[in-house]
């Protein structure tokens, strides 16, 4: 399909940027990889006047060290994420969920801080970020501000960005000592999730000091397993503690139904994922 | 001159295929390719509504936006559009309902095209689409067969009292080709009863459908993404009334069909109209979720299944009672597509008494029609499922079961109560070798210590043991089944002066490698290069009489009639060669491509040297025309009987519910094989899409009749990611009476795995309890189907609702 007519403009730097979406108004746009914005507006779900494209403004690109942090431009894309050193050592949680995002050729376009600011309960960063407890920083004609995960996601589709505002990088917490995993479950490869677990835990003398454990597509905006993250922290690390920690894994939960997998199995789905994304984290 | 080396047979050789550059790159013409000196784009307002009265329609505000030529309605063009035609009345009493290709009073079923908009370009066009203000007055709606067949349901046409379309029965008791067996079954010691749901299936070719109509010049040219521009011809003139001389098909290259477009389409219809109301060439592309919507989707039929045996494993009978939703309205063959099966639910085993029953519904849904397979996966599943579950009941292994039942090798050729008769196979070959590329002892023995172990992810072991008919079809068979056209094929050859060759054929490939494999047979035929021939098609001014590709018909029937065109070639030639050689032509024989005087080393003449001699003509002997081309048409006798094994060993993840497939073996016997490059991309493909069916595709529509598959993301086809590497092998049996032996594979994949798939994760599943899971075996399904079966509550009932 074809979208409605829209202005565009590719502005180089942040300034610049955000100077264009003020001008333009409420019913402009940013476009990053445009890997989900294009099908909206080819489908004419949205119709936005005016694009702001943010491919030209390098400053946004690439992975930084910051010592106790990462900070991930927010136009870096899927691909620079998987090949990026810093992200292998310091955040592999990320590496090995971006690994799952649809294919090669929408990772080539799509960017991180595109998925998070696009806020899908069915992509599978936003839990990431979730889990590692990320800080988004924005910047907007009234100034920059920073938010953490759990505020950041507010509901489907819908962050704390306003009107006007960019998502300019996301501070990631390096956790030494920590280990991670991602489970995915989806019907097909390279398909979106049914439910995906994100964890982190961290293990000292036999029991799990710290625990943290978020869920895709469990609610209409991530979600963390706190009855899951309770009963782990200070737990023997055995399997059957596992076992009876991730039986809470969907007690915050209030998944949707849709034809692939009914609210109860989405429940159930998560009690097994987070299960076996604890075992293959280390926790027992 | 002289004779170049013993050439090297074509036939057989694994040449790469000669169209495949182009197809790839998409360097070539695709319908949506085409841009014609001053053409407008169409777009197409569909309705949102399942079932509506249509209460008012303004486009005046759409007519005065900027770029837009032209919008109409049915209304507008009720007198010129002319009506969908279904070529299929299976009886005599099949209610035919009116299909106008832009609906004029009434919707019934979402996606259904209410107005049209012209303009300059695809853009303007979309955009006035929404300037366009239209009402509706809803009507009820009925989407699920067994309601629409209730008393007091609501009808999708009131017209017609009912939404029934017809009811077939085949009954060899009454046809004289068995016993009856409904006494097989009162009289049995064992009985099997099952009901099976053929879930609805979207074709999802790859290239969406396009069409462009010039009525500039003295014919009305029609470009058409299309598997059948010979009916299309055809049924445009019967249907708008224009003269069928002055129209012309082409299908240019075209991306895939699966049976889906094998069909005359309303939008091709609608484009033939906006053409001629205009005067201008106009272009019509859907887009993806159009495709999706309101190309005609495949199968959804409620199968009950009963068969009856002895204890010991022999079967005696078995009845088959089939609802097919037709949709809202008849396509070319809707309602025919399940009779393509009605021979085959006996499957390869000697079943003396058969009944099968057809009935026809029509609900408020997209049209279904001939999908991959088309009639016989569906025939195909049922009886390969329900001789496992006959296994199961008897506790039989269920290669054995089959053993006991298959006709065997030397009881070919094999007349079945269904009334066909089989014209070969060797099904315990092809057993014999997939069991040996499995290493089904080692899986089986795997299975037990799963078992009991308790492992959470549990093996399966699934076979399918399937026949086919292939070559579509004999005409007096279509007759008899009061299909409207015949089923012969069209091939000619033209010989050119330097010996090079045009081959035009009245099959039309959309991706099947037809140019290949027709340029293989031609160079054995003729005793030319391979490089040296050309192959024409999809043209109705190149490539007049044809009936295209479906049904794996274009090798067994227009291979045939090729090989006679150049049988005739040859025949013409040699009295040629005789006078350049002056010899008796009894004296030639036709070898490698020269006849060579019999007993006289090097004396010989090329069809080279033969076509020459007619193009200049100087010197012919009398009475030989200056021609050597030639032309053949053949009508089949009989269909052929591919067959093959099929094993499947799935593991299921109890707790998930997700199925893998560990390992898939296909033996298939589909003849003498001419291309086994091409060959093993159909069965490659075909098996892809068989499993698609057992464990991935659905369309589902919600209660009110939207449709929720309507996209890639919803609707999951899988890709190699989510298949395991197919071990493949053949057994080649030799199609009898057919001059190169091939039998068809264009479907035999398809056919063959669905229902091996489907048996191993009820075999995975057995000792749980569980019997039956529904397709697609999505991981939900099976986690609740192994739920309910630990509860010892009752499986869902059948033909419900999705969870
Ligand atoms: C076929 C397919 C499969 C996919 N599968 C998955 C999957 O399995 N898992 C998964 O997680 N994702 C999946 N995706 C989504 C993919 O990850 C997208 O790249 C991502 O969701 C959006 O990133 P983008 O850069 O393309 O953003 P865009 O599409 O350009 O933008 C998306 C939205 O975010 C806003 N936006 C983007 N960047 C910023 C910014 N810096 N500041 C403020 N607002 C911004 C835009 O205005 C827009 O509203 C899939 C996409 C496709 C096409």
């Amino acid at each position: 399909m074809i979208p409605a007519a829209f202005d565009y403009t590719r502005p180089t730097d942040l300034g610049a940027a955000v100077q264009a979406l003020a001008d333009a108004g409420e019913d402009a746009k940013v476009i990053a990889g445009g890997q989900s914005l294009m099908p909206m507006l080819r489908m004419r779900f949205a119709a936005p006047t005016m694009l702001v494209d943010l491919g030209g403004v390098a400053e946004l690109r690439g992975v930084r060290d910051d010592g106790e942090a990462l900070v991930i431009g927010a136009m870096t894309t899927h691909d620079e994420i998987l090949r990026d050193p810093l992200i292998q050592q310091h955040a592999p949680l990320i590496a090995q969920a971006t690994a799952t995002v649809a294919d090669r050729q929408v990772r080539h376009l799509g960017t991180f801080g595109g998925s998070l600011a696009h806020a899908d309960p069915a992509g599978d960063l936003p839990s990431v970020a979730t889990a590692l407890e990320a800080t988004f920083e924005i910047a907007g004609a009234g100034g920059r501000r920073s938010v953490p995960a759990s505020e950041f996601f507010v509901d489907y589709l819908t962050t704390v960005l306003e009107p006007g505002e960019v998502l300019t990088s996301i501070r990631v917490p390096k956790l030494p000592g920590w280990s991670t995993h991602y489970e995915k479950f989806s019907r097909v490869a390279q398909a979106w999730a049914l439910v995906g677990v994100a964890v982190a835990v961290h293990r000292s003398n036999g029991t799990v000091a710290d625990a943290r454990v978020a869920l895709t597509n469990m609610a209409s905006k991530p979600v963390r397993a706190r009855a899951v993250e309770d009963a782990l922290s200070g737990a023997s690390a055995t399997e059957e503690s596992l076992a009876s920690a991730s039986a809470h894994a969907a007690d915050d939960a209030e998944p949707s139904s849709d034809p692939w997998a009914s609210a109860d199995y989405r429940r159930h789905l998560a009690t097994v994922l987070t299960r076996r994304a604890l075992h293959a984290a280390g926790a027992a | 001159m002289t004779i170049a080396e013993e050439r090297q047979a074509e036939v057989g050789r694994d040449r790469r295929r000669k169209e495949d550059a182009r197809l790839i790159t998409g360097r070539t013409m695709w319908t949506d390719n085409l841009a014609l000196p001053g053409m407008m784009h169409l777009a197409i307002l569909r309705s949102p509504m399942a079932h509506a009265r249509i209460t008012h329609i303004d486009v005046t505000s759409a007519r005065g936006l900027p770029g837009v030529f032209d919008v109409f309605t049915g209304r507008d063009v009720a007198d010129m559009q002319g009506l969908m035609p279904c070529v299929w009345p299976v009886t005599e009493d099949t209610v035919l309902p009116d299909y106008p290709p832009l609906a004029i009073n009434e919707v019934r079923h979402t996606g259904e095209p209410v107005a049209v908009v012209a303009a300059r370009d695809a853009a303007s066009a979309l955009d006035a689409l929404e300037a366009i203000d239209i009402d509706y007055d809803p009507l009820p709606v009925v989407l699920d067969m067994e309601s629409a067949l209730a008393d007091g349901s609501p009808l999708v046409h009131a017209d017609k009292g009912t939404n029934k379309c017809y009811t077939w029965v085949l009954d060899s008791a009454a046809a004289g080709s068995g016993g009856d067996a409904a006494q097989a079954a009162a009289d049995a010691e064992v009985v099997v009863r099952r009901r099976y749901i053929q879930q609805r299936l979207i074709p999802a070719f790859m290239e969406p459908r396009s069409v462009v109509v010039d009525p500039t010049g003295e014919q009305i040219t029609v470009w058409s993404a299309t598997q059948v521009p010979h009916i299309l011809r055809l049924l445009l003139a019967m249907s708008t009334g224009v003269a069928e001389h002055k129209i012309r098909v082409i299908a240019p290259d075209v991306g895939g069909g699966f049976g889906g477009k094998l069909q005359v389409t309303p939008e091709e219809f609608i484009a033939f109209a906006a053409a001629r109301r205009s005067g201008r060439p106009v272009k019509f592309t859907e887009t993806r979720s159009e495709a999706m919507l309101s190309g005609h989707h495949g199968r959804d039929q409620i199968q009950d299944v009963t068969v009856s045996a002895t204890r010991d494993g022999t079967v005696t009978g078995i009845s088959v009672d089939l609802k097919v939703n037709m949709g809202a309205y008849l396509g070319i063959i809707t309602p025919g597509t399940p009779l393509l099966g009605a021979f085959m639910y006996n499957g390869i085993y000697r079943f003396p008494a058969y009944r099968f029953e057809c009935t026809g519904v029509f609900t408020n849904t997209t049209k279904t029609d001939a999908y991959r397979g088309a009639g016989r996966p569906e025939a195909t599943y049922a009886v390969e499922r329900i001789m496992d579950d006959l296994a199961a009941e008897l506790g039989m292994d269920p290669l054995e079961v089959r053993r006991r039942n298959w006709i065997e090798h030397d009881q070919f050729p094999y007349a079945t109560a269904a009334g066909l008769t089989y014209d070969s196979g060797n099904y315990a070959a092809a057993t014999d070798r997939a069991m040996e590329l499995f290493g089904y002892d080692d899986l089986r023995r795997e299975q037990r210590e799963r078992r009991e172990s308790g492992d959470p992810v549990q093996l399966g072991i699934g076979v399918s043991t399937y026949t086919e008919m292939c070559g579509l079809a004999p005409s007096r068979i279509l007759g008899q089944l009061r299909y409207a056209a015949g089923g012969w094929e069209n091939a000619s050859v033209r010989m050119l002066p330097t010996g090079k060759v045009e081959v035009v054929t009245g099959t039309s490939p959309h991706g099947q490698g037809h140019e290949t494999a027709w340029s293989q047979i031609a160079a054995d035929q003729l005793g030319v290069p391979f490089e040296d021939v050309e192959v024409l098609h999809g043209d109705t001014r190149t490539a007049p009489k044809g009936l295209d590709t479906y049904g794996s018909r274009s090798l067994a029937v227009g291979g045939i009639a090729l090989v006679n065109a150049c049988r005739r070639v040859v025949d013409k030639a040699r009295p040629v060669a005789a006078h350049l050689l002056e010899c008796d032509p009894a004296d030639l024989e036709f070898v490698d491509g020269a006849f060579r005087v019999k007993g006289t080393p090097g004396a010989s003449k090329t069809l080279a040297d033969c076509a020459l001699a007619v193009f200049t003509s100087h010197d012919l002997p009398d009475g030989v025309e200056s021609t050597l081309d030639a032309e053949a048409t053949y009508d089949p006798e009989d269909f052929s009987y591919p067959h093959g094994t099929h094993l499947c060993a799935t593991e299921v993840d109890t707790e998930t519910g997700m199925v893998s497939i560990r390992s898939y073996v296909a033996v298939d016997d589909v003849g003498t094989v001419i291309n086994p490059l091409i060959v093993e991309g159909q069965v490659h493909g075909g098996v892809a899409q068989g499993i698609a069916q057992a464990l991935f595709e659905e369309a589902v529509y919600d209660e009110d009749g939207n449709l929720l598959t309507g996209t890639f993301v919803d609707y999951t086809i899988p890709s190699s990611a989510d298949l395991p590497t197919f071990i493949t092998d053949r057994t080649e049996t030799p199609a009898p009476g057919h001059p190169l032996g091939a039998k068809g594979v264009g479907e035999a994949g398809t056919i063959a795995s669905t229902p091996a798939v489907v048996n191993a994760v009820v075999d995975a599943l057995r000792p749980l309890g569980v019997s039956d899971v529904r397709m697609p075996c999505t991981p939900e399904r099976v986690w609740r189907t192994i739920q309910d079966a630990r509860n010892g509550s009752s499986p869902a009932p059948e033909g419900g609702e999705r969870p």
